[in-house]
């Protein structure tokens, strides 16, 4: 009903490529770079908290480095993602930053101690050092896995904005249920991928626990997984509309479905590579899954939807996105080679040398 | 205190302390380049030790450096979202290609820099370490380019009334290439430039001072010297192409950086002095006219000053501005006199038995570092009261719905965690130049025992529990 009526604020001057108005294709693009994001930082965040779950020395060792050379690079995703949503859609920048003050503080304060930990834990021979820096290491990153989940469930759920596109609410707002069950649903996601990534990287006994850790991981993100959507299907049923309008769409969960099944099959299997490319799409589907949910809308406002924001009414000027859309056509085909080329110079085992963390 | 003020302290803080960092390695990253390009070309293993311990020192600061960057991309939307609004067209779209083009390019090959040694051939690694130099050299382009838009916007047009308004694009390239943003870009970059060359300077002057790896020391110094000789004599040109563009395009701030008032008489240029706010006027040692000189190329002809301007269009820290803006001067000089005296000595053949000249450069390091930060001061609050020039005002620019209490809260988090971030940069800094560019496995290292950079625990071989299995 609501998607309805804005078709009519749609600007009629919209330029299309191949029939899809540019606002949709820029928002492809910032969904794919989220997606992008979710899936390669997702592998090291959950790297790092199941850290505390390692107890030698030499394990937390090789579990930071398996990460070493490649974490700042998926980082950087989320700058690109950050511009692109700036860049893009400068209203919907606004106001989600400017709502989501204290968390996203706490988040950016998380990503510091995180990278400072990584740096520090190994330059000192003292075990009470490593230790201090793997607890802080961990907890940095379970604290930004659960701030991302809990930001990606407000902005699935609805925050109440006022007619200039406002956050009206406050920080206590935040922690409704759905939020909290994305946020931890987030985080069991993340220590699955990441434990399925650090049995891809060791060998011997750590290889072992490994193998184990990522069968109880799975379990868990398929315990969270299903209470979460039965949650939001029995209190928030409005989520759903798009899949009950459109039944062709449930191509789309029933595929998530199948991947997520494939995890355990391959990890029994020993084949860790598919298991962690199974992981990898499970979190593409539930972004493509969550796009088609919130679509048109980047923030909607439950209690106001005339503050609402839309690809349409939070963008920038066509023209910029016509310029925005140049510039990713050209960076992303560089941005992809290089990093495949840097993730095949890191490939295989890890293995300690004088460079490493 | 209201929003603004603290905003601005917030904004300040991060930015001023984010900025110690990217122009490190940007100035880092040509030295890495020079360094290994002679690796290459010679063969010789000093070259190689040296580049293998400033890529080390490298990492160190380009951690911190992404680190506070990212918190200054989300500050934007934070703290100052009517402003992210209002320029979200023009500044993001900057944004996102120093994302895509930069960032990523710079992040992806510094594994290989750091981690790649063993694993790609020497021209691969040669090639990443260009290719990062190249990414720190596009990240400084577009954030100049944005924030020089600020300064001189072009290529624009305002969309929308009050607090809707908004600077939408019309021309792109006329935006990219607006006014100021070419003298700006090369200004900074240089500045960057020289940040990393006297770094380079600083440590191996210490290592000779203490008479320590003098075989890698020298030759390192002297890289760094030619490149520290080179830019500091270019800074002058691009400083005089600056100051020449705010001539023209902002007067209001180039009366406030000269503490010009009186718009009827000559205008003045200052060695160093002294802005009294209150009276509006401007005492020290000038060299009469010459600001009339460098508009006009007549030592006589009257210049806008400040009275010109409405009080509300015009900056009220003067004295500030005045400060910042001749230190950064003073500092610039500093820095092309003491490397060309370093210049003149290594001619003369005896650059490395002069104690005292060692002991300077040992401690030039900071030069750099106070002339960029006095640069931008002068620069940002030159703009005042404009976050963009002419078209919003910074007390618009604000979050409507941020309260001081949120920027308060995170303004102490952010001053607690830089102060430790800021405390173990430089402990960290301090252990790999105590540790020096010795070359792991070799009989000096070993010689050195526990100063390994980063220690492996070795005392079973199955590894040692951290915690005891339960």
């Amino acid at each position: 009903m609501i998607r309805m009526a804005f078709t009519s604020v749609k600007n009629h001057k919209m330029h299309t490529f191949l029939g899809i108005d540019l606002n949709t294709w820029w928002f492809l693009v910032f969904g794919a770079v989220i997606s992008g994001y979710a899936i390669l930082d997702g592998f090291d965040l959950g790297a790092g908290a199941l850290h505390l779950f390692l107890k030698k020395e030499q394990s937390r060792r090789i579990a930071i480095n398996a990460i070493g050379p490649i974490w700042d690079g998926n980082e950087v995703w989320l700058v690109i993602g950050g511009g692109a949503l700036f860049a893009g859609f400068p209203v919907a920048y606004a106001a989600i930053f400017s709502a989501f003050y204290i968390p996203f503080m706490v988040f950016l304060v998380g990503l510091i101690w995180r990278g400072v930990a990584i740096e520090f834990r190994s330059k000192e021979p003292m075990l009470w050092w490593r230790k201090t820096w793997d607890i802080v290491y961990c907890v940095a990153s379970i604290i930004i896995s659960l701030s991302l989940g809990l930001m990606l469930g407000n902005v699935v759920g609805g925050l109440p904005l006022n007619k200039d596109h406002e956050f009206t609410g406050d920080w206590l707002f935040f922690f409704n249920p759905l939020s909290i069950l994305v946020a931890i649903t987030t985080l069991a996601l993340f220590m699955m991928h990441g434990a399925i990534f650090l049995t891809m990287k060791t060998e011997n006994r750590l290889y072992v626990k490994m193998r184990l850790l990522s069968n109880n991981f799975t379990v868990f993100f398929v315990i969270s997984f299903v209470i979460t959507t039965f949650y939001t299907l029995l209190y928030i049923p409005h989520l759903s509309d798009f899949f009950k309008a459109r039944p062709g769409y449930f191509v789309i969960p029933l595929l998530m479905i199948l991947c997520i099944a494939n995890i355990p099959r391959q990890l029994k299997k020993g084949k860790y590579r598919y298991a962690f490319i199974s992981s990898a799409v499970t979190i593409a589907l539930l972004l493509v899954m969550v796009a088609l949910e919130v679509f048109p809308y980047l923030l909607y406002s439950p209690q106001n939807p005339a503050g609402s924001i839309t690809v349409y009414n939070g963008a920038s000027s066509q023209k910029t996105v016509k310029i925005l859309l140049i510039i990713a056509l050209i960076g992303t085909p560089l941005v992809a080679t290089y990093t495949s080329f840097v993730f095949w110079t890191f490939k295989g085992k890890v293995k300690l040398d004088e460079m490493s963390y | 205190m209201d929003v603004e003020i603290l905003a601005r302290i917030q904004f300040a803080f991060t930015i001023g302390f984010h900025y110690i960092y990217p122009p490190l390695s940007i100035g880092l990253g040509l030295i890495l380049v020079i360094m290994e390009g002679l690796f290459l070309k010679t063969g010789n293993r000093i070259y190689e030790q040296a580049v293998r311990f400033w890529i080390r020192i490298f990492a160190l600061i380009f951690g911190i450096g992404v680190a506070t960057g990212i918190i200054m991309e989300f500050e934007f939307g934070t703290n100052w979202s009517t402003y992210s609004k209002y320029v979200g067209d023009i500044f993001g779209s900057a944004l996102a290609a120093e994302g895509i083009f930069a960032f990523a390019l710079e992040s992806g090959f510094l594994g290989i820099l750091i981690f790649g040694w063993k694993r790609v051939s020497p021209r691969v690694h040669f090639f990443s370490t260009i290719m990062v130099f190249f990414g720190s050299l596009f990240s400084a382009v577009w954030i100049v380019v944005a924030n020089s838009w600020q300064q001189t916007p072009a290529g624009y047009h305002i969309v929308g009334e009050g607090i809707n308004a908004r600077a939408e694009i019309t021309d792109f390239w006329a935006m990219v290439f607006n006014p100021s943003s070419v003298d700006r870009l090369l200004h900074v970059w240089i500045a960057a430039i020289l940040a990393g060359a006297f770094l380079v300077l600083s440590v191996n002057a210490w290592y000779i001072v203490h008479k320590k790896h003098l075989e890698i020391a020298r030759p390192s110094f002297k890289i760094a010297l030619t490149v520290a000789a080179i830019f500091s004599l270019l800074q002058l040109y691009t400083g005089h192409r600056s100051a020449d563009g705010v001539s023209h395009n902002q007067p209001a701030k180039l009366a406030a950086l000269e503490g010009h008032y009186d718009s009827s008489s000559r205008a003045d240029m200052y060695l160093f002095g002294y802005v009294d706010n209150k009276r509006e006027k401007t005492m020290g040692i000038k060299i009469p006219g010459g600001l009339s000189f460098l508009v006009h190329g007549d030592f006589n002809a009257p210049v806008p000053g400040l009275k010109a301007f409405p009080p509300d269009e015009r900056p009220s820290q003067v004295n500030s501005i005045f400060q910042f803006y001749h230190l950064m001067i003073i500092v610039g000089m500093t820095m092309i006199g003491l490397s060309l005296l370093g210049t003149w000595f290594w001619w003369k053949k005896t650059l490395f038995d002069k104690r005292w000249l060692m002991w300077i450069f040992a401690f030039s390091v900071l030069l750099p570092q106070i002339g960029n930060q006095a640069g931008w001061f002068a620069a940002e609050m030159g703009r005042q009261p404009w976050v963009v020039y002419g078209m919003l005002k910074t007390s618009d620019a604000l979050s409507k719905m941020v309260t001081a209490n949120q920027i308060i809260f995170s303004l102490i988090l952010f001053t607690l965690v830089y102060i430790v971030l800021f405390a173990l940069f430089l402990f960290l800094m301090n252990r790999k130049i105590q540790h020096g560019p010795v070359d792991y496995g070799t009989k000096e290292h070993i010689e050195e025992g526990t100063k390994r950079d980063n220690p492996i625990l070795e005392h079973d071989p199955d590894g040692i529990y951290i915690r005891k299995k339960s």
